[in-house]
């Protein structure tokens, strides 16, 4: 019952902040509703016992990347960008009207018609009894995972480059007293 | 009435439905990159869904690596709205079109 409860109220935050995301005019706002979401996950990933994962999820997540996004927004200004407050063109909203009722139909059909994973039998216990699940998730990453974690690391060590000379270039040729770029703490964040 | 795993799939498809819809309606691509972000959570509640229903930790795993690139990707994405939107202020994602031949 408790469990009913704890859904139910996450799921809703999760689907009214990711509403909100796409509605919302202000993209501060948007960006404060993304929060909401994903806070709501983090409690769904609790509630699944991937403890180790909601914790990642509030500090990576929340943390770091919605800050990133609301840092940027102030950088370039709310208010003083026209195309921030734009209204969508006729083609979008018909792409994305056949796009949404499509993949409703699309879930609702699923719904209805492979009812076993809906309404099937509720999840087993915790993963390997006993054994934390960031024990597990780290055993699983350090040894059958151990090859897609370095070249995660090299992914991390490209974008780190690719933020630096991104922001570099720009303030090279516009700014030749090259003042620090605030991008380059976009890098050092991930 | 006990939650299982199929709601949080049906959850997950819903956030990857709002997040692609949000991705083709809006124009700011500050949102559209919050619109991706959207998508991905909704992956990762599934993944996590199935981690716990097969009793399989690699979905745990796929999670964290999925956090791991949407970091790089979000880093990047956003040096490259700064960079361009420095230069040109009132630039929309339908004005994005310099690589065109």
């Amino acid at each position: 019952m408790i469990d009913l409860a704890v859904f139910a109220v996450a799921a809703l935050v999760c689907l009214t902040g990711a509403l909100g995301v796409i509605l919302a005019r202000n993209p501060v706002h948007s960006a404060l509703m993304l929060v909401m979401t994903l806070f709501g996950i983090a409690v769904l990933f609790v509630q699944q016992e991937a403890h180790f994962l909601a914790a990642v999820q509030v500090i990576v997540y929340a943390g770091a990347i919605v800050v990133l996004f609301l840092f940027v927004i102030m950088l370039l200004g709310v208010d003083s960008h026209k195309s921030l407050s734009l209204g969508s063109l006729r083609s979008q909203v018909i792409a994305a009207t056949v796009f949404g009722v499509g993949s409703l139909a699309l879930l609702g059909t699923l719904i209805v018609a492979v009812d076993q994973p809906v309404t099937g039998e509720s999840p087993g216990g915790p993963l390997v009894a006993g054994t934390p699940d960031i024990t597990s998730l780290a055993r699983s990453l350090f040894s059958d995972y151990v090859y897609a974690f370095e070249l995660t690391s090299v992914l991390l060590v490209i974008a780190v480059i690719g933020a630096v000379v991104l922001a570099r270039r720009s303030a090279w040729e516009e700014l030749p007293a090259a003042e620090p770029d605030p991008s380059d703490s976009t890098g050092e964040e991930s | 009435m006990d939650v299982t795993t199929g709601w949080y799939l049906v959850l997950g498809a819903l956030l990857f439905i709002i997040g692609g819809v949000g991705l083709l309606i809006r124009r700011n691509p500050l949102v559209m990159l919050m619109c991706v972000e959207l998508m991905l959570n909704g992956v990762n509640l599934t993944f996590v869904a199935f981690s716990r229903r097969l009793g399989d930790i690699a979905g745990q795993t796929v999670v964290f690596f999925v956090l791991v690139v949407a970091a790089a990707e979000v880093v990047v994405g956003l040096g490259l709205i700064v960079s361009i939107m420095r230069r040109r202020p009132d630039v929309t994602a339908d004005d994005l079109n310099l690589l065109k031949g």
